[in-house]
């Protein structure tokens, strides 16, 4: 698929800026992105393909202005409504509960 | 999960990982504690330690150097390294007349066993769209000015290959150690956007 993920020989990205002692997680909730891996592609609802296609069918704005792991979540939000595992709904509804229990 | 007092509201991006943590593990598709444990081997047990024994078996064992360099993956495999995201693995050798630098320009492809996980920087669009074109100025911002007579050689990881940079053992390091080796290695220098210093 020829997108905006198909970055090599684009110019016009700026600087790279790499961080000095950069830790492997930025936040706490890149920590459990990163460790839903494993355990929900163990659930066998996509495969690897499907799973860097679900992140290459995300808008080219969207992509851009977001982090790595935010693609990762992108990906299981779209694959597990996708496939049936979870409705948009109850995701919806249970960011409201999450929402309103800490506001 | 939710036990910590918040001192600020959850952001829109904390709000939509924990929500859609808790509807798995509610319907028991997901474990928290296989959660906690793929964080911590991640955080605290694989990184690019694990490369740099790799490498500084490879200075000091031909042998081994030899076999890294025909099959990466089996020579790896041999330390004790392998697994996710280190399934094929090839190495690639800097020489004074050869500089090779690692890339993934469709995602992030990384060898994970070797280096763990890839820095943002790595992820980043400015590294992906930039190295494959004109890597001397990105070397460059990392402080790495090869000379012109080096060849740059780009390698783009694929979801099934994974490269790893063997650089090259920096002069005056004949008394080292295999561990004081391995402890010169850097990860930059095994994605090869530096050298190893001694």
């Amino acid at each position: 698929m020829n997108g905006v993920h198909d970055l090599g020989g684009l110019d016009g990205m700026g600087p790279v800026n790499p961080e000095k002692n950069e830790p492997v997680f930025h936040a706490e909730w890149e920590k459990r992105v990163f460790g839903l891996f494993l355990p929900v592609f163990a659930c066998g609802f996509y495969n690897i393909d499907q799973f860097r296609h679900a992140i290459e069918r995300m808008g080219a704005t969207a992509y851009l202005n977001t982090s790595y792991y935010e693609h990762w979540l992108h990906a299981y939000e779209t694959l597990l409504v996708e496939k049936g595992a979870l409705t948009a709904e109850e995701l919806a509804a249970r960011q409201r509960e999450i929402a309103a229990e800490v506001a | 999960m939710a036990s910590s007092a918040h001192t600020r509201p959850l952001s829109e991006i904390e709000i939509r990982v924990k929500a859609l943590e808790s509807l798995l593990v509610e319907k028991g598709l997901v474990d928290p504690a296989a959660i906690d444990a793929l964080i911590d081997t991640y955080e605290h047990k694989v990184g690019p330690r694990n490369g740099a024994r790799v490498v500084a078996r490879a200075w000091v064992d031909a042998p081994y150097k030899q076999r890294l360099l025909s099959d990466g993956t089996a020579a790896i495999a041999e330390l004790g390294y392998s697994g996710l995201q280190g399934e094929d693995l090839v190495v690639v050798e800097n020489t004074p007349e050869v500089h090779n630098v690692l890339v993934c320009t469709l995602c992030s492809c990384y060898p994970w066993p070797t280096l763990g996980l890839p820095p943002v920087w790595y992820k980043s669009a400015p590294y992906r769209s930039r190295v494959v074109v004109d890597p001397r100025s990105v070397l460059q911002e990392f402080g790495l000015e090869l000379p012109a007579s080096a060849e740059v050689r780009v390698w783009d990881s694929t979801s099934e290959v994974r490269y790893l940079v063997l650089p090259e053992r920096p002069a005056g390091t004949e008394h080292l150690t295999e561990e004081q080796l391995a402890a010169l290695v850097t990860r930059d220098a095994m994605i090869g956007v530096a050298k190893v210093t001694s």
